[in-house]
């Protein structure tokens, strides 16, 4: 039963790297699934953390989705010849304990002044949800664009470049931008 | 509007690869230290008969000395760009270039008479030596803080120290050049103000832009 476990987890870290180093390689379909198992783990990992902190367990699709972008915009900091999952697991660390710094701090300094203005309690998921759109929603036009066109509307980057006449260099150079701020904006929401 | 699928859509989509940490590290460097050696020449200047004085042990080993600090805190500063890489055995290595520095004062010592310790120490350089590493760091300081923004540093200041610390001996190994104090008791007392300095001065600035 142990070994069996463990045996999973082998071929499991011995999958990621494949993907990763295939993602590496230009391979954004296989970058893609990877991303898609990255997410259930961090989604385990970032309820466990923030149960074991004693926060409520509403900010965790958004902690997931800020260390999906940390991880995305630092992929050049994994070593391709290590496993994947220690440096997973160090940046998903670090985004939970930023959030946490963070939330702490906000609930200090605002609870009182704002309580009248607190949402309600069917807000859940959905502030999740609206912070991120409010992130997407503070991005310069062009970037905004660029990335929602290719995320919301799940277009390629030639379908992007023609409904938007931009080349398909600019349409990669903004969404690579706008995903950088992105994660900046994130960072900087106290 | 967008949920954790629609952003992975978006990041698969995007191709573009920041450089890896060694690149990253190599091409900020490059113009950090051509400009630092452009100020090193304009303003100081290698030593007269520097070729010669390669052969005299106390400044062949002060060179040594702080090239290798050079090179051991850019491992670290390597290593920092990674998170999950433990920078252990990096931190360990820095212990070597102060042994190195104290078997020598201890030779100096034994070589020298003790009416020459103070006159040696004090050398006829110090103030020049304070101000140069920091002054010949900077450009490097920038530049090594520049490529660290490429990377994932677990802590941002110790990230920051340790990019102070890289350039502080990059500095120092100029100034070395030029520095007519050769003695170890010297290099023991100031160099270590100037490196120092840059090492705090890093540190205070990678907490605040090392962040990610």
């Amino acid at each position: 039963m142990y070994d069996g476990a463990r045996v999973r987890l082998d071929e499991r870290e011995k999958e990621w790297a494949v993907l990763m180093r295939a993602g590496n390689a230009g391979d954004s379909a296989a970058y893609r699934r990877l991303l898609a198992q990255l997410t259930a783990a961090l989604r385990a990992f970032a309820g466990r953390g923030l149960a074991r902190a004693g926060a409520s367990g509403a900010d965790a699709e958004d902690i997931v989705q800020e260390t999906l972008l940390a991880l995305h915009l630092k992929r050049q900091t994994w070593d391709e010849n290590g496993p994947l999952s220690p440096w997973l697991y160090a940046i998903a660390r670090h985004k939970l304990i930023d959030a946490l710094r963070r939330r702490g701090r906000r609930i200090e300094v605002s609870i009182d002044d704002f309580a009248e203005i607190l949402p309600g309690a069917d807000e859940g998921k959905g502030s999740v949800a609206a912070d991120v759109s409010r992130h997407l929603g503070e991005l310069p036009p062009g970037q905004r664009n660029v990335v929602n066109c290719i995320a919301v509307d799940g277009a390629s980057i030639d379908e992007a470049a023609a409904r938007l006449s931009m080349s398909n260099g600019a349409v990669r150079v903004a969404l690579h931008r706008g995903l950088a701020s992105l994660a900046a904006k994130f960072r900087s929401y106290e | 509007m967008m949920d954790t699928n629609e952003l992975i859509a978006a990041l698969s989509t995007d191709s573009i690869r920041p450089p890896a940490p060694g690149r990253a590290l190599t091409l900020a460097l490059i113009p950090g230290v051509v400009i630092a050696i452009c100020l090193f020449l304009g303003v100081l200047g290698l030593r007269p008969h520097f070729l010669s004085l390669l052969s005299e042990p106390r400044f062949l080993f002060k060179l040594l000395l702080l090239d290798l600090l050079a090179a051991l805190s850019g491992y670290l500063v390597l290593r920092l760009f990674r998170p999950s890489a433990p920078p252990r055995g990096a931190v360990l290595a820095l212990a070597i270039p102060p042994v190195l520095l104290a078997f020598a004062i201890g030779a100096e010592l034994i070589v020298v008479p003790a009416a020459q310790w103070g006159v040696r120490l004090i050398g006829s350089n110090s103030m020049v030596c304070l101000r140069s590493i920091p002054f010949l760091g900077l450009a490097p300081l920038a530049a090594i803080l520049f490529a660290l923004r490429n990377g994932a540093p677990e802590r941002p200041a110790l990230a920051g120290a340790a990019a102070g610390l890289f350039a502080g001996a990059i500095g120092a190994a100029l100034y070395a050049t030029h520095c007519p104090d050769d003695s170890p008791l010297f290099v023991a007392v100031w160099y270590p103000i100037g490196i120092a300095f840059m090492t705090a001065l890093g540190a205070a600035l990678g907490a605040r832009l090392l962040r990610w």
